[in-house]
């Protein structure tokens, strides 16, 4: 009967399905990458261009995660079914270097890829912020000194941590644990501010430190674990809050967001490569030594992010927002991908 | 009696009287129905008009995503600029591996060429002021662009020397300037574009060079990221197309063929029973949960690619199965049991009365069941984040083994995209697309049944 035919034909297909995906499996001729939301945009550029510009290697897949997330699935080791590269918005921690080693992921190759700011924006209605890294410490603290005590997080508004900021609620949206991000606006930010208050100076330092990060939770500061879109749904829904954002975001929704300026000086390319803007942070990739040469077009990739028309000034990914690299210094990276020179 | 007798007032009740109490609770009734009623009707209209809502919401955004401004331009292939050697052609004694060599290494070669030239010479001629703003000149057509036109010339070298007029998709920040997505009104500073490009995008499209043109990129190409403008939705409808047909070859004969043994084969004991309740179970977990299961074990054990269509049609057929099984079983059951009777009792075998008699008529259902399954795996997002597919994908898959994303995931990605202005509306768009593919997959289930369905 006809039924019997076409199940037969459905039971043929699918086993054809699953042997081919068995074989497939074994080798696996595509870059894999995830990590940071704030890279992503970069390396999609670059594989994009990658897979346009040499037709002999397919375009590399671009996943996200997060820069914690993808050096957790960096490290899980070696083989078809982990990924070749990681990016990071922060350097690899030793530990996370050491988890790697554990799992088999010997050779770790660190290219960076160039800088990226940091900055506070508000919505374009909102008030003018000029604000000092002592600021966001205030606004953020669980505990602050006051009178020579420490007492739970007073403040309210930003007029009530310094008569010069706007008569604003205080509402912060920082990135999540899991970005990259979030530890620059803490090393950058919040413990720089913390420690220009002489009580801080008085505790021993493991003490200090935890006391610096200690965040309010009485929801004036939400942490943001999705990319820097729901940040801006966020301000977008509350005229009064102030999101962190990458530069490169605020570049592009120049109409919608404006910047704070922090200790006094505007967030711009200029102001970044020269050091005055003082919250800018290197960007990452890490490469799986292990796949080179496995993976095909994996070293070619590293080499092509570095090349002088992708990440170099006046590149396509300057005009993405990223902050390049000195000419020097994207040449030595070069000549470590060449070698191979790891971690 | 006694009582009648003690109380006999309250029992001789006058004719109009009860009339009274009959009408009053007559009219309670009805209020009470009326105001039923009210109330029914008052919630249908709530969720309709909050469906009314959510699609003007949505059209009114993504309709005008469907149109995109394209730049009509007269390109001359200038052989000073393309300098490449002749297509290689495969010679007798040439063995196909050194031809593909050959022909890979010409391509890399002609990638060389610098084919933004071609663009700005081009638009040199229309734009008299161009050389001093050489800058904003190489950002008005989207750099995607170029490769279009070295793919011409791989195509057919022999354009070279001619002059093609194209239209050539202009950046995604001209796009949103058209469109009005932007503030006109903003100072320099809060401008995506510089003055003078402003002046210019505004120059040619008063002259009709800049046109709004249906955006066939939207449908031709897969994701971009260095080309905003030429972002489409190429790869991921490849993506989901993959991962239904394995869901329509795996779950839909598995589910049947585990329905029809349930329903009219398998004994009725604790193990059925148990089996039964684990199925109704199964249709109750959250899809999530499929996610997780493919990123350990298909992934993990099997070794499956990641981002994979195959993976994600593996992790749908699962979530889909339950739902398939209980579809089928339903309609098995509305098929009367004298249809059986009859055919056993002509002789028939079991096997013979259900796979001739009993399933031709249960078609309908299972395939109303089967579409519906379907559907709802076309719009399931949450499972495919963990199997990796997320990720950015720049390249059409050719087969269910290689990367690609799906059309829900994409709606996702190009909600996060970065450039809000232009992203917005091609959000809107690849929505519009989706629920497209659902009404449809939905009226079919519906057409099916009408046209098929016997009533008893």
């Amino acid at each position: 009967m006809k039924l019997n035919k076409l199940s037969n034909l459905l039971l043929a297909a699918s086993m054809t399905f699953a042997v081919t995906g068995v074989a497939q499996a074994q080798s696996r001729d595509t870059i894999q990458i995830a990590g940071s939301s704030t890279v992503l945009p970069f390396s999609s550029i670059v594989a994009e261009e990658f897979g346009n510009n040499f037709a002999q290697f397919r375009t590399p897949v671009v996943g996200s995660g997060g820069s914690s997330g993808g050096l957790r699935q960096f490290c899980q080791g070696v083989g078809a079914n982990t990924i070749d590269v990681a990016n990071s918005s922060r350097k690899i921690r030793p530990n996370e270097v050491e988890a790697c080693k554990a799992n088999g992921v010997q050779e770790i190759i660190e290219v960076k890829i160039g800088y990226d700011g940091i900055v506070f924006a508000s919505r374009t209605d909102a008030a003018v912020f000029k604000l000092e890294p002592v600021h966001v410490f205030l606004a953020q603290a669980a505990q602050v000194p006051q009178n020579g005590k420490m007492v739970a997080n007073p403040y309210s508004r930003w007029n009530q941590i310094d008569k010069s900021l706007p008569d604003q609620e205080i509402l912060l949206a920082i990135p999540g644990s899991n970005h990259g991000t979030r530890e620059v606006y803490e090393e950058k930010v919040v413990v720089p501010g913390c420690e220009t208050l002489t009580e801080v100076n008085a505790m021993d330092k493991d003490a200090g430190k935890k006391f610096c990060t200690a965040m309010r939770t009485d929801g004036r500061v939400v942490e943001i674990a999705g990319d820097y879109t729901e940040t801006l749904a966020r301000l977008t829904a509350q005229k009064d809050a102030i999101g962190v954002f990458g530069l490169s975001f605020y570049e592009a929704n120049r109409d919608r967001i404006k910047v704070a300026t922090v200790s006094g000086v505007e967030p711009n390319l200029d102001t970044i490569i020269s050091g005055e803007y003082p919250v800018s942070r290197p960007l990452y990739i890490y490469i799986k030594g292990a796949h080179i040469g496995v993976i095909p077009g994996l070293q070619e990739y590293a080499m092509f992010h570095v090349s002088e028309g992708m990440s170099g000034f006046g590149s396509v990914l300057e005009s993405a927002g990223l902050i390049p690299l000195s000419d020097d210094e994207r040449a030595a990276i070069s000549e470590n991908i060449r070698l191979k020179k790891s971690l | 009696m006694t009582i009648l007798a003690e109380n006999p007032i309250k029992t001789v009740v006058h004719p109009s009287q009860v009339q009274q109490k009959v009408i009053a609770s007559l009219n309670r009734r009805h209020r009470k129905e009326a105001w039923f009623r009210r109330t029914g009707l008052l919630a249908v209209l709530i969720s309709l008009s909050l469906v009314a809502l959510l699609f003007i919401n949505i059209f009114s955004k993504g309709l005008p995503a469907f149109w995109q401004s394209a730049i009509t331009l007269e390109i001359y292939f200038d052989p000073q600029i393309i300098k490449i050697p002749a297509k290689p052609e495969q010679a007798a004694d040439e063995s196909d591996n050194d031809f593909r060599q050959r022909y890979l290494d010409w391509q890399t070669q002609v990638g060389f060429v610098n084919f933004n030239r071609l663009i700005t010479d081009s638009l040199q001629k229309i734009l008299p002021d161009a050389s001093k703003h050489r800058r904003d000149l190489g950002r008005i057509v989207t750099s995607g662009e170029r490769f279009a036109l070295r793919d011409m010339v791989i195509a057919d070298p022999s354009i070279i020397g001619q002059t093609r007029s194209l239209h050539l998709l202009t950046d995604a920040n001209i796009d949103v300037w058209l469109k009005g997505n932007i503030d006109r009104s903003l100072p320099d500073a809060q401008q995506q574009l510089s003055p003078k490009m402003r002046e210019w995008i505004d120059k040619l499209s008063a002259e009709g060079v800049i046109q709004n043109r249906f955006s066939l990129a939207l449908f031709m190409n897969p994701d971009s990221r260095s080309s905003l403008a030429s972002a489409g939705l190429a790869g991921a409808f490849m993506g989901s197309f993959y991962m239904m047909l394995v869901v329509i070859l795996l779950a839909v004969p598995m589910g049947v063929a585990a329905a029809i043994y349930l329903e009219e084969f398998a004994p009725r004991n604790k193990l059925t029973d148990l089996v039964e309740v684990n199925i109704n179970n199964l249709a109750a977990v959250p899809s999530i949960v499929f996610g997780l299961l493919g990123a350990s074990v298909l992934i993990g054990w099997f070794n499956l690619p990641m981002s994979a269509p195959i993976v994600g049609g593996l992790v749908l057929s699962l979530m889909t199965l339950p739902t398939v099984i209980i579809a089928t079983r339903s309609t098995l059951k509305a098929i009367p049991p004298s249809i059986r009777q009859a055919a056993l009792g002509l002789g028939a075998s079991k096997m013979q009365a259900i796979f001739h008699h009993v399933l031709p008529l249960a078609i309908p259902g299972i395939l109303t069941g089967a579409i519906l399954g379907v559907a709802q795996a076309l719009g399931e997002t949450a499972p495919l984040l963990l199997i990796g597919m997320k990720s950015f994908v720049a390249s059409i898959p050719a087969s269910p083994f290689e990367q690609a994303s799906a059309l829900p995931v994409q709606i996702y990605l190009w909600q996060g995209n970065e450039l809000r202005n232009f992203f917005e509306a091609r959000t809107s768009a690849a929505i519009i697309v989706l629920l497209l593919m659902m009404i449809s997959l939905n009226g079919l289930a519906i057409w099916l049944r009408k046209k098929y369905e016997k009533r008893w």
